[in-house]
């Protein structure tokens, strides 16, 4: 009977666990509709959402840029290395730049994203909820979601896809100065292949989309966990570690739902 | 003809949990042009009253009627159109963080009134200046005391202009030149103003000084009620021993515990 108790016990540990998840879900869901239809103020006076773009995007221009760099200075290292045993080092191009456009700058960068920008905008939002700032807008009859969450949204969904595009071409850069200057692959070889390799449609259109949702996931993440956060320190402090994980782990499952719907099936690139 | 109230309450109760409720049959009128104190101890209840009265939690039995709308037959858009009528001053002051002072006490103009730069600005500095601050309206929150920082919350919260303004906590951590510059404060705009003032605190000998009249609020309900004279002579135990500060009395000092001895296993030994 006891292993009976037991199991049951645990049955039902499960199912609230799941409840809980599903309910929260729908939460967040019905959160980011709400947000959506108040985002008049964030767009019409659109100097609000300005101020999020430089907080959320220019702000996390340097950890951006320096990764890219580096990124791409890595992939120039690997692929030559591999390329040049099969004789393809003029290749070197094709692959630093599918790989960062493709993959590596919307993941990367929105993996960057999320710990730098994700976690300051739940913070923020989480801080201002629990030192009564979002309560005393409401009693100014001033929706919060409206005036402070929606222009955050939109920052952080405006700033992604340019912070991915950034990351991407500093990768390249990154890539032609280990691969051109410093491995000494010909640099006519290294861009004319890349320019006829690349696809705009298939390529750098899929890349900025990938760019956008993940943008739009992390920033929803974000604010919402900022906005439901207990309003005490630990309470702020667990909503912004959730951001991150939550957020990576979301960022690399659409990215493996959305590699799926783009590069198979079509035949491109095989 | 005498005015109506400006706030009724009428027979509320509430309950975060419907088991457990926080109020129970509460009754309260406060008249216009009055600074009105709800007393009673941290946990009274005394603060989810100040939360019906301004529309944030509305009452799971009888209505709450505020500036003449009852709170619970509003909308959203009803809630906002009646909290620009009202001022609140939160405990810890709630001033925006990232803004300096002079754009906190803009904030209410700039969201409800389309205003040329140059109106704000002696809107904001006659605010500022009624609360003794107009110097440190360049200044961020973080570089304000704690009295500075109520202060210009306040400022903030009479922005508008308010007929109601309601005091969370108004005098907590207060030093005592900054305390008696709220107390005074208080007492000026309401009356400056022609507004209305509901004071919620435990700092019962400072309040009784500045309100009109006194709500005292025990386990909920209203225990007792009357001008601060008849506060202080009440014979009621309860008021009593909280107005003198006595450790003893109707609130006893130990909470609610099992037997000491049985507590401590003495019966075993």
């Amino acid at each position: 009977m006891q292993i009976v108790d037991a199991l049951r016990q645990r049955l039902e540990r499960l199912g609230a666990g799941v409840t809980s998840h599903v309910w929260r879900l729908g939460f967040a869901s019905r959160f980011l509709a709400y947000l959506v239809v108040h985002s008049g103020t964030a767009l019409r006076r659109f100097r609000l959402t300005i101020a999020e773009i430089y907080f959320a995007g220019v702000l996390s221009l340097i950890i951006i840029l320096v990764s890219g760099l580096f990124v791409g200075m890595v992939l120039a290292l690997q692929g030559y290395d591999t390329l040049q045993r099969f004789g393809a080092s003029e290749s070197l191009g094709v692959l630093v730049a599918l790989s960062l456009v493709r993959e590596l700058g919307p993941v990367v960068a929105g993996l960057l994203f999320a710990s730098r920008a994700g976690s300051a905008i739940t913070a923020e939002i989480g801080l201002m909820k629990a030192t009564e700032q979002l309560s005393a807008m409401e009693m100014m009859a001033v929706d919060p979601v409206a005036r402070v969450v929606a222009p955050r949204f939109w920052g952080g969904v405006i700033s992604m896809p340019l912070l991915a595009a950034l990351f991407s071409a500093m990768g390249i850069f990154g890539g032609y100065l280990v691969g051109v200057q410093l491995i000494g692959v010909d640099a006519g070889a290294f861009w004319s292949q890349m320019q006829a390799a690349v696809d705009l449609r298939n390529d750098i259109v899929n890349g900025i989309i990938k760019s956008i949702v993940f943008g739009i996931a992390v920033t929803w993440i974000a604010v919402f966990e900022g906005y439901d956060a207990p309003p005490t320190a630990e309470g702020v402090s667990r909503a912004t570690t959730r951001t991150v994980v939550t957020s990576s782990l979301a960022i690399l499952a659409l990215d493996f739902v959305l590699t799926a719907l783009m590069f198979t099936g079509g035949g491109h690139g095989q | 003809m005498q005015q109506s109230p400006i706030v009724e309450i009428g027979n509320v109760s509430f309950g975060y949990d419907p088991a457990r409720p926080v109020l129970r049959d509460i009754n309260l009128e406060i008249a216009r042009g009055s600074v009105v104190g709800i007393m009673g101890q941290s946990g009274c209840g005394k603060t989810t009253l100040l939360r019906i009265i301004m529309g944030a939690h509305l009452p799971s039995g009888g209505t709450a009627r505020v500036l003449g709308e009852v709170t619970g037959r509003l909308d959203r858009e009803g809630l906002y159109r009646m909290r620009r009528k009202m001022g609140m001053l939160f405990q810890f002051g709630a001033l925006f963080t990232d803004m300096s002072v002079y754009e906190n006490v803009a904030f209410p103009l700039r969201e409800h009134a389309e205003l040329p730069d140059d109106l704000l600005r002696d809107l904001v500095l006659l605010k500022l200046q009624a609360v003794g601050l107009r110097g440190a309206a360049r200044l961020m929150p973080t570089e304000l005391s704690g009295g500075m920082a109520r202060r210009v919350a306040l400022a903030r919260s009479i922005a508008l202009d308010p007929q109601l303004i309601l005091y969370d906590e108004p005098f907590t951590g207060l030093d005592p030149i900054s305390f008696g510059v709220i107390v005074r404060l208080i007492r000026e705009l309401n009356d400056s103003l022609g507004a209305t003032s509901i004071i919620v605190t435990h700092d019962v000998q400072e309040a009784l000084g500045v309100v009109d009249y006194v709500y005292f609020m025990a386990a909920g309900r209203v225990i007792a009620q009357g001008t601060p004279a008849e506060i202080r002579s009440s014979a009621e135990p309860f008021v009593n021993q909280f107005v003198n500060g006595k450790s003893e009395g109707p609130v006893p000092f130990h909470y609610a515990a099992p037997d000491y001895g049985a507590d401590l296993d003495l019966a075993a030994a």
